[in-house]
C-alpha cells in the first residue's frame, strides 16, 4: 500500500482513470464508437466506454482497500468524482478554446456526449454521473462471487450480442426459426431493450446454473471409470470438430471470410510461436516468410503474365513450403550468433529488405513491382472448386490442424526440449551438449515453412499478391496475438488470433484503433500478465517463480470444495 | 596452428565468409562500373554529399537517444522513433500558428527557436512518460519483456498521434529565410541543409559537454558503467535514468524539427524509418558510445545518400534511388552480424549483445 492511506489512493486512482477517460475521448474512440448502438436508443458503445471507465475506477478502488462498506462506497464515489473533474475540465476547455484546430476528434458531438448535451453548464451532471459510476463500481466489487459472476456474465453477453448484432442477425436470418428469434430481439434500429433483457436473463441464469451444477457434474465425470471418461472426452472432441466443420454452413460467406483470415493469422502465429515461443528468438521480420510463401504460390500458379509454371495449388503447396524453409535457413544462418535485441532488429531489417526489393522497379519484370502478381486460380479437387471463403475455410482449417499437430509433437519432442533449453539460457544449453546451430536453424526453418504455408493460402484467398500486404505491421500483429494468447502456448495462438484478428474484422469502427489497442495490450500484458491469457504451463511457472511460495504446507483437514454457491 | 584454425572453421563461418565476399564484390563491381561510366559530374556528387551530411547529422541526433539508453539499461528503446515523431508533430502546430499569423516571416529566428523549444520539450516529456509508465516497472524482468513492451509502446504512441491529429500528412510551413541556396566555402547547398548541419553540430557539442563536464553527466556515465556500484556511491539511479531519457528525448525532438524543415511535412508514421536508421547509426558507432553515435550517423547519412548511385547504378539496376532504404537496412544487418561492436569497436562483448 502506498503512503497516504486509502483516501489518497482513491484520489490517485481517480486521476489516473480520469486521465484514461480524457485520453479515450481525445483519441477519438468515444466519438467513433458512439455510432455503434449497443442497445438501440439506450446506450452506444462510446457512452459505454465512459460508463465502463467510471465503473472501473470504483471497482479498482474498492479492490485496493477494504474497510467498512460505507467507507468503501464513499471512496468509490470520491474516485469517480475526481475522474469526473478531469472530464468536466476537458469540456470546459473545449468550450473556451477551439480544440478542433488541433485534435481531429474534438467534435461537438463528443462534448455533447461527455456533458449530457449541456456543455460547461452540465458540470454538476458530469460530476454526479461519474461519482455514481464510481459508487456502483465499488458496490460491484463488494458483491460476493455468487452474485457478481452471473451479473458480469449477463452484462458481457448483452455487450457481445450488441457489439456484433449485425453478424448475429446475419446468422439468425439464415434459418426460419432464427428469423423468429431475430424479430424478438432486434428491430431495424438494432438490439431492442426487450432483447437485451432476455439475453441478460439467459446468460445470468446460465452462469448461475453452471456455477451450481459444475462441481456436481465434475464429481460425476471424475467418478466414472477411466474407459468411460476417455469415451466422454472423445465425444466432446468429436462434437467440437463437428462444430468447427459446420461453421461455414451456419455462418455464411461474410463470417467465413473472417474465419479464413483468422485461420491465416493463426497459421502465422503458430509458425512464429515456434521461433519466439519455443526457441525464444524474437523475430520481427517474420512477415518475410509470409511474403515468400505468397509470392512463390503466386508465381507458380498464376495464369497471368508473371506466372512461371502454371502448377496447381496442390502441387505448389509443397514447393512453397520448401521455398520458405530454405529462405528460413538462408536468413537464419547469418543471425545465428546474434542474441536478444539485436536479433529482433536484424530480422526486422531482413523483413523490410524483402518488402522493399519486391516493391522496387529493379525486380518488376519478375515480381510485378507494386502491381503485384495477378490472377492466381482457386484450388480445385476434381470438379470441386474452392471458390469462395466458405470453401477456402476448409483448406485453412486443414492447414491449421496439420500445423497444430506438428507443432504439438515438436514441442513434446527432444527438439522441443532443446528449444526450451535454448530459450532459458543459451550458454547452459550449449554446455549441455545442444547443438545451437542445428537447433536454432530448425526453429527458423520450421517457423518459416509454417509462415510460407500461411502466405500460400493468403495468396489463393486474395487471388493476387501485392507488396503492400507485407508490411511490418503484419509481424507486429502476429507478435501481438502470440503475446496476448500466451507465448509458447498453442491454444493461446488460436484464441489470440480469434480476438486480435477476428474482432477487428467484425467490428469495423474498431479497425482504426486496432494498433493502438495492440500496442496498449503489449505494454499492459507485459506488466500485469506476461504469460498471456492462455499460458503454456512452463512459461507461467518461470515468470511467477518468485511469487510462488515454496510448497505450501498441506492443510490438515481435507481440502474443501469451493464454498457452496447457493445464493 | 593453421590446422587448429582449419578444424575450428564451420559451415556457418564459410557461409558468413561467402556472404562477406558477395557484398564486397557487389560493392566494388558497382563502384567501378559507376566510376568508369562517369555519368555524373562533380556537382552531382557534391549535392549528394551535402544532402548526406545534413541527413546524417539528423540521424546522429536521434541516435544519441538510442545509445544513451542502451548504455544504461541495455535495452533498445523502440519507442524512440515515436519520441522523435512527437516533437516534430507538436512543433508543427506551433510553427503552423506562426506561419498563419505571418510571425514566422517577420521574425524567423525567434519563431524557429520557440518551435525548437516546443519540439524538444514535447519529445523529452514523451520519453519521460514512456520510461515512467512502461519501462520502470520492468527493471530486472527477463530480456524479452522490456523489448516487447518497447514495441508495444511504439505502436501505442504512433496510433495515439493518429487518433489525436488525424492520419493525413501535414505540410510544415516554410520560413522565407530558409528558401533558396547559399554557397559556403565554394560548396553550394540549400539553406535548410546549412541550418540543419550547424544546428546539429551545436547540439551535439552541448550534449558532449553536458555528459563529460557536468556532475549529472558524470553520474550518467557512472550508471552506465556499473549500475549497482553507482547506486552504492549514492547516485539516485532512477533519477539518472529519467534524465537520460529526458536528454535523449530532447535531442530527438530537435532532430524532429530539423527533419521537418528538410522534408516539410509530418505524419504519424514518420518516425519509423529515421528511427531504424538512427539505430543503425548508433550500432555503427558502437552502441553506448556517444561520439560513436555522432560518427555513425554522419557515416550512414553519407553512405545512403551516395551509395545508391555509386554502387547500384554501376550494376545497371533500374531506379537505384528506390533502394536507398535497402542500402541502409543492408548496412544495419551487416554491422549487426559482422561487427556488433561498431566501427569504433569499444568495449562490448557477448554479455551485452
Amino acid at each position: 500500500m502506498r503512503a497516504g492511506g486509502p483516501w489518497a489512493e482513491a484520489i490517485r486512482q481517480g486521476l489516473i482513470w480520469g486521465g484514461v477517460a480524457v485520453f479515450l475521448a481525445m483519441v477519438g474512440m468515444v466519438d467513433t464508437f458512439a455510432e455503434r448502438q449497443i442497445v438501440a436508443g439506450v446506450i452506444s458503445l462510446g457512452l459505454l466506454l465512459l460508463v465502463l471507465t467510471a465503473l472501473g475506477v470504483g471497482y479498482q478502488v474498492a479492490r485496493r482497500a477494504g474497510g467498512p462498506v460505507a467507507a468503501v462506497l464513499l471512496r468509490g464515489a470520491l474516485a469517480g468524482a475526481v475522474a469526473g473533474v478531469l472530464v468536466a475540465a476537458l469540456v470546459w476547455v473545449a468550450s473556451v478554446v477551439n480544440l478542433r484546430a488541433m485534435f481531429v476528434s474534438a467534435t461537438p458531438r463528443l462534448f455533447a456526449l461527455l456533458s449530457f448535451g449541456r456543455g460547461p453548464a452540465g458540470t454538476h451532471l458530469i460530476l454526479l454521473g461519474w461519482a455514481l459510476g464510481g459508487l456502483v463500481g465499488a458496490a460491484a466489487a463488494l458483491l460476493g462471487g455468487a452474485w457478481r459472476r452471473p451479473l458480469f456474465a449477463g452484462l458481457t453477453w448483452v455487450l457481445v450480442v450488441g457489439l456484433f448484432q449485425e453478424v448475429v442477425q446475419l446468422v439468425l436470418a439464415r434459418t426460419r426459426a432464427g428469423s423468429a428469434v431475430q424479430m424478438l430481439l432486434f428491430s431495424t434500429e438494432g438490439l431492442l431493450p426487450r432483447g437485451a433483457l432476455i439475453i441478460f436473463a439467459l446468460a445470468a441464469g446460465g452462469s448461475a446454473l453452471w456455477a451450481w451444477s459444475h462441481p456436481a457434474t465434475r464429481r460425476w465425470s471424475e467418478a466414472l471409470p477411466s474407459s468411460r471418461q476417455r469415451a466422454l472426452r472423445a465425444l466432446s472432441l468429436t462434437l467440437i470438430i463437428l462444430l468447427v466443420l459446420l461453421v461455414p454452413v451456419a455462418a455464411g460467406p461474410f463470417l467465413s471470410q473472417v474465419f479464413v483470415l483468422v485461420g491465416v493469422f493463426a497459421l502465422l502465429g503458430l509458425g512464429l510461436n515456434v521461433v519466439v515461443g519455443f526457441a525464444g528468438l524474437l523475430d520481427l521480420g517474420y512477415v518475410a516468410f509470409f511474403a515468400i510463401g505468397a509470392y512463390t504460390m503466386g508465381l507458380l500458379t498464376s495464369t497471368g503474365q508473371h506466372g512461371i509454371a502454371g502448377m496447381s495449388f496442390w502441387a505448389a503447396i509443397p514447393v512453397t513450403m520448401a521455398a520458405s524453409l530454405v529462405a528460413g535457413v538462408i536468413l537464419g544462418i547469418p543471425v545465428l550468433r546474434i542474441r536478444g535485441d539485436y536479433l529482433a532488429i536484424v530480422t526486422l531489417g531482413f523483413g523490410e529488405i524483402i518488402r522493399l526489393l519486391v516493391l522496387s522497379d529493379a525486380l518488376r519484370p519478375w515480381l510485378g513491382g507494386s502491381q503485384g502478381v495477378l490472377s492466381i486460380p482457386k484450388p480445385a479437387i476434381g470438379g470441386f472448386e474452392f471458390r469462395g471463403p466458405e470453401q477456402l475455410y476448409y483448406i485453412v482449417v486443414a492447414g491449421c490442424l496439420l500445423v497444430i499437430f506438428v507443432a504439438t509433437r515438436l514441442r513434446d519432442s527432444r527438439l522441443g526440449r532443446a528449444w526450451m533449453a535454448v530459450r532459458e539460457d543459451e550458454d547452459v544449453a550449449e554446455a549441455m551438449g545442444i547443438n545451437l546451430v542445428n537447433v536454432k536453424l530448425l526453429a527458423f526453418a520450421i517457423g518459416a515453412a509454417f509462415g510460407g504455408l500461411s502466405g500460400a493460402i493468403f495468396a489463393v484467398m486474395i487471388g493476387s499478391v501485392f507488396p503492400h500486404s507485407f508490411q511490418l505491421l503484419i509481424s507486429i500483429n502476429v507478435l501481438a496475438l502470440i503475446i496476448v494468447g500466451g507465448m509458447g502456448s498453442i491454444p493461446g495462438v488460436v484464441v489470440g488470433s480469434l480476438f486480435l484478428v477476428g474482432l477487428p474484422e467484425l467490428f469495423r469502427e474498431f479497425a482504426e484503433y486496432r494498433f493502438l489497442v495492440y500496442g496498449a495490450a503489449l505494454v499492459v500484458m507485459m506488466q500485469l500478465r506476461p504469460e498471456g491469457l492462455l499460458p503454456a504451463a512452463i512459461v507461467r511457472r518461470e515468470l511467477h517463480a518468485a511469487e510462488e511460495p515454496v510448497a505450501p504446507p498441506l492443510p490438515a483437514e481435507p481440502a474443501e470444495v469451493r464454498p457452496a454457491s447457493d445464493g | 596452428m593453421p590446422r587448429g584454425w582449419l578444424q575450428r572453421i564451420s559451415i556457418v563461418d564459410l557461409y558468413l565468409w561467402a556472404f562477406r565476399l558477395v557484398v564486397l564484390f557487389v560493392l566494388i563491381y558497382g563502384t567501378v562500373g559507376t566510376v568508369r561510366a562517369a555519368r555524373y559530374g562533380p556537382d552531382v556528387w557534391m549535392d549528394l554529399l551535402v544532402f548526406g551530411l545534413s541527413q546524417g547529422s539528423i540521424y546522429a541526433l536521434i541516435a544519441l537517444g538510442y545509445t544513451m539508453v542502451y548504455g544504461i539499461l541495455r535495452m533498445i528503446n523502440f519507442a524512440h522513433s515515436e519520441v522523435f515523431m512527437s516533437g516534430a508533430y507538436v512543433g508543427y502546430y506551433v510553427a503552423a500558428a506562426f506561419g498563419r499569423s505571418g510571425y514566422l516571416d517577420r521574425n524567423p529566428l525567434v519563431s524557429l527557436l520557440v518551435v525548437l523549444a516546443v519540439a524538444m520539450t514535447t519529445s523529452a516529456v514523451v520519453a519521460l512518460l514512456v520510461e515512467r509508465i512502461a519501462y520502470r516497472p520492468l527493471r530486472g524482468a527477463p530480456r524479452l519483456v522490456p523489448l516487447i513492451t518497447a514495441i508495444g509502446a511504439s505502436f501505442f504512441l504512433q496510433y495515439t498521434f493518429r487518433g489525436f491529429f488525424g492520419s493525413g500528412f501535414q505540410a510544415y510551413p516554410e520560413a522565407a529565410v530558409l528558401r533558396g541556396k547559399l554557397v559556403v566555402a565554394g560548396i553550394p547547398m540549400l539553406r535548410t541543409q546549412a541550418v540543419v548541419i550547424v544546428a546539429s553540430v551545436v547540439m551535439l557539442l552541448v550534449l558532449y559537454l553536458f555528459v563529460m563536464r557536468t556532475r549529472t553527466g558524470t553520474a550518467m556515465r557512472a550508471v552506465s558503467e556499473d549500475m549497482e556500484a553507482a547506486a552504492l556511491m549514492g547516485i539516485d539511479v532512477d533519477r539518472v535514468i529519467a534524465i537520460t531519457f529526458f536528454v535523449g528525448g530532447a535531442m530527438a525532438g530537435a532532430a524532429g524539427l530539423l527533419y521537418a524543415l528538410v522534408f516539410k511535412q509530418v505524419h504519424f508514421f514518420m518516425g519509423f524509418i529515421p528511427g531504424i536508421k538512427a539505430f543503425t547509426a548508433a550500432v555503427l558507432g558502437g552502441i553506448g558510445n556517444i561520439p560513436g553515435a555522432m560518427l555513425g550517423g554522419v557515416f550512414l547519412g553519407l553512405f545512403e545518400s551516395v551509395g545508391p548511385i555509386l554502387v547500384l547504378d554501376g550494376l545497371g539496376i533500374v531506379a537505384p534511388y528506390q533502394l536507398r532504404d535497402v542500402i541502409a537496412f543492408t548496412m544495419l544487418v551487416m554491422v549487426l552480424i559482422f561487427r556488433p561492436s561498431g566501427i569504433l569497436g569499444e568495449r562490448l562483448a557477448a554479455k551485452k549483445a
